[in-house]
């Protein structure tokens, strides 16, 4: 058994203020497929992920390794990069919540998007990343302040749900108060959840008595 | 109030209200394969836990397991083995039916669950797999989840969840001949985009809806995810209830009448409202393909691929240039005529018995061009049984096929097999992302008929450029 503490996420860190540099990925539609080539996803395990990550566009020969000088996140400018501002509908495509653990192995806490799949946002929360849903334009003007990487901190705080800007502007961003407590308090909702033990036991019992063609028992047709 | 069906299976699984628009939602039923389900569970028992009720939870091995004749629990994938391995132990110490490697029953998930009859109008059903979403076609309340909610579900029996807005697709006017779920789905992508269904679950209906058969459905349903939706839904009626009838987990005698009656009250109200309305008249759609590195990217195949200036949007504008780029392709060519190297004809998107009869309707007494490395999986063993018992296998082998055991095989690269570096493949899968099928690899998205002609011809085509045509042509015990 791995060392849990009661009510905290393994491995799983608060989310409360963080100060870094953001790196630009400004394409639309970023899958998960790119964030982690499925070919990375090596081992029965949550870990050993962060150098696969954008392994197709990071690397010019992903089996040797061969840095992509093209690529936001090899210039040393980008060294230490907390956040991620990218086009509309990051995270689309497959389940895996390998892309989120290696963006995490990798030191990334944040993602700047206008919009992001429903599975990917699920599973940032899930695992201490914030994803900051703003108006497109205002993710293309935060982009531009980025380029340049360490020239440019941003500040996001998640208590008082705003961005501070490399140039001082403040930008409000609206989040769930659902998953923003989640972020806060870095709690695991299976711990959370069991603690509604008796009205899960109180529903399924209803909801199989008034659905009796809904149950099944051990498994057999 | 007016409710849609997605509100009437919200409603009935609601738990705890945990405000915010947030639910606890009680879930009937958890599927899991080896390439996510194993990394759940393993956490699941480090973490000390147990599986609330190994009874309504099943398993498969679909997604890195071999296709080749003769396979075991080795695969071409590195490390492969460890994720099989993996899940079967993990079946074992939770009690949970796996439909495991060489089982008479083992398919892809989203093949196999209809067919056992494990998914049914009304249930929730989840899975740590995207395309979740095609179960959604049978009225039930089916969506894709990560690992961790995995086991959350598999730990407490439900989700916590935040009530996505609504959207209702309408589908008039007549498919024409030849046409098919996967054509009416593409076309839908490229008009809203892969970001159009974002914060919704889709509702699809209207006359084209209640036309097509469950698989067909399934296809459509399938890709509801390529719009980043949260998932889809089609309203239960006799298409669904006739094709569950007797499937192994449905239910049976009274139980299924009681089932019957509570099926016909699923359906959105008249007066329902839903949060974006959608219609779409596909009785001049054409084949459709994509020609880029999202499923937004469709084009007819009459169409050309287009230019990354006319956009107005620098984002869009970068992504369509670097799209081109990958793809290989010129702006302006016309999609048809692009010579390919691979076609593939399978996954839970194509991978069912009437995708592989349209396919075969267009390869008998043909063969594929030279050159073109062509291969077909069948979605499940269930499928491949029923595909020989007609015919299809040998129609597919005489043709230059492949013929593969079940599996989502080359739908997305794990390290194992790959079409190859820069090879142009046409598939029937759902997804054409940079190095989805390998590395460096081009996807082409299309419907089974268009691939078949596809690989017959060696270049993007439509089954009408075959010298007699395929509409009036049949298979044994198939339909063209």
């Amino acid at each position: 058994m791995t060392a849990r503490s009661p009510g905290a996420l393994a491995n799983v860190e608060k989310f409360s203020v963080i100060t870094a540099i953001a790196a630009p990925l400004m394409r639309v539609n970023i899958d998960t497929d790119i964030i982690i080539p499925s070919r990375e996803m090596k081992r029965v395990s949550k870990k050993g992920l962060s150098n696969g990550l954008f392994a197709g566009w990071r690397y010019t020969d992903i089996d040797e390794r061969v840095a992509n000088p093209e690529f936001v996140l090899n210039h040393a400018a980008y060294l230490g990069t907390q956040i991620i501002i990218a086009g509309e509908n990051f995270g689309c495509g497959s389940s895996r919540e390998h892309a989120v653990w290696a963006l995490v192995e990798y030191g990334i806490r944040a993602v700047i998007a206008p919009s992001f799949s429903a599975i990917f946002h699920s599973n940032c929360i899930q695992n201490g990343v914030l994803p900051v849903t703003l108006p497109a334009d205002e993710v293309a003007a935060l982009a531009k302040l980025a380029v340049g990487g360490s020239s440019g901190i941003f500040t996001i705080d998640l208590l008082a749900q705003h961005i501070i800007d490399p140039a001082g502007r403040t930008h409000t961003f609206e989040i769930s108060p659902n998953h923003r407590q989640t972020l806060l308090d870095g709690l695991d909702p299976i711990d959370r959840t069991l603690t509604l033990k008796a009205s899960i036991e109180d529903f399924e019992q209803n909801h199989y008595d008034g659905n009796t063609w809904a149950k099944l028992s051990e498994n057999q047709p | 109030m007016a409710k849609t069906l997605f509100d009437k299976l919200w409603d009935a699984h609601v738990v705890t209200d945990l405000g915010d628009n947030n639910a606890l939602l009680y879930v009937d039923r958890v599927f899991i394969h080896e390439r996510t389900g194993s990394v759940a569970l393993k956490s699941l028992q480090e973490s000390g836990r147990t599986v609330r009720f190994p009874a309504h939870v099943f398993g498969t091995m679909d997604h890195i397991v071999d296709t080749l004749d003769g396979r075991g629990d080795s695969t071409l994938m590195p490390s492969g083995e460890d994720f099989i391995k993996a899940m079967r132990e993990g079946c074992r110490w939770a009690g949970i039916k796996l439909f495991d490697v060489n089982d008479a029953d083992q398919g892809i998930v989203h093949v196999i669950s209809p067919e056992q009859g494990i998914v049914l109008p009304g249930l929730s059903l989840v899975c740590p797999d995207s395309h979740t979403c095609s179960q959604g076609a049978f009225g039930a309340l089916a969506w894709g989840i990560g690992s961790t909610e995995a086991e959350h579900a598999l730990a407490t029996s439900t989700l916590r969840v935040t009530k996505p807005k609504q959207m209702r697709i309408t589908v008039n006017g007549v498919l024409p001949d030849g046409l098919t779920a996967k054509d009416v789905i593409l076309h839908i992508i490229g008009e809203l985009g892969a970001a159009g269904g974002s914060g919704h679950a889709i509702e699809f209906c209207g006359p084209v809806i209640e036309a097509m058969d469950m698989e067909a459905r399934m296809t459509l349903c399938n890709m509801g995810v390529e719009l980043s939706a949260f998932t889809a839904v089609i309203a239960p009626d006799e298409t669904a209830i006739s094709f569950l009838e007797g499937k192994p987990y449905a239910p049976k005698g009274d139980a299924w009448d009681e089932a019957k009656s509570l099926w016909s009250s699923l359906r959105s109200d008249g007066n329902a409202i839903f949060d974006r309305d959608v219609i779409i008249d596909v009785s001049h759609l054409s084949e459709t393909v994509t020609w880029g590195t999202s499923p937004e990217h469709a084009v007819e195949i009459g169409g050309l691929v287009p230019t990354a200036d006319n956009t107005g949007c620098s984002v869009n504008h970068e992504s369509i240039s670097k799209a081109l780029d990958y793809i290989g392709l010129e702006s302006g060519i016309p999609i048809a005529g692009v010579p390919i190297d691979g076609a593939f004809i399978g996954s839970c998107t194509n991978g069912r018995l009437s995708d592989l009869r349209r396919a075969a309707a267009v390869l008998k007494g043909r063969h594929v061009a030279k050159g073109v490395k062509a291969i077909c999986v069948p979605g499940s063993m269930k499928v491949k049984a029923e595909a020989e018992a007609e015919g299809l296998d040998q129609v597919f082998k005489d043709a230059g096929f492949e013929w593969r055991l079940p599996g989502c095989s080359m739908c997305f690269y794990a390290g194992g097999e790959s079409f190859g570096t820069r090879e142009r493949v046409i598939s029937t899968t759902n997804r054409n992302f940079e190095n989805r099928q390998g590395p460096k690899t081009r996807t082409h998205l299309a419907s089974p008929a268009t691939v078949a002609a596809s690989a017959i011809k060696g270049c993007i085509s439509s089954f009408h450029d075959l010298e007699d045509g395929m509409l009036d042509r049949k298979v044994a015990g198939g339909v063209g």
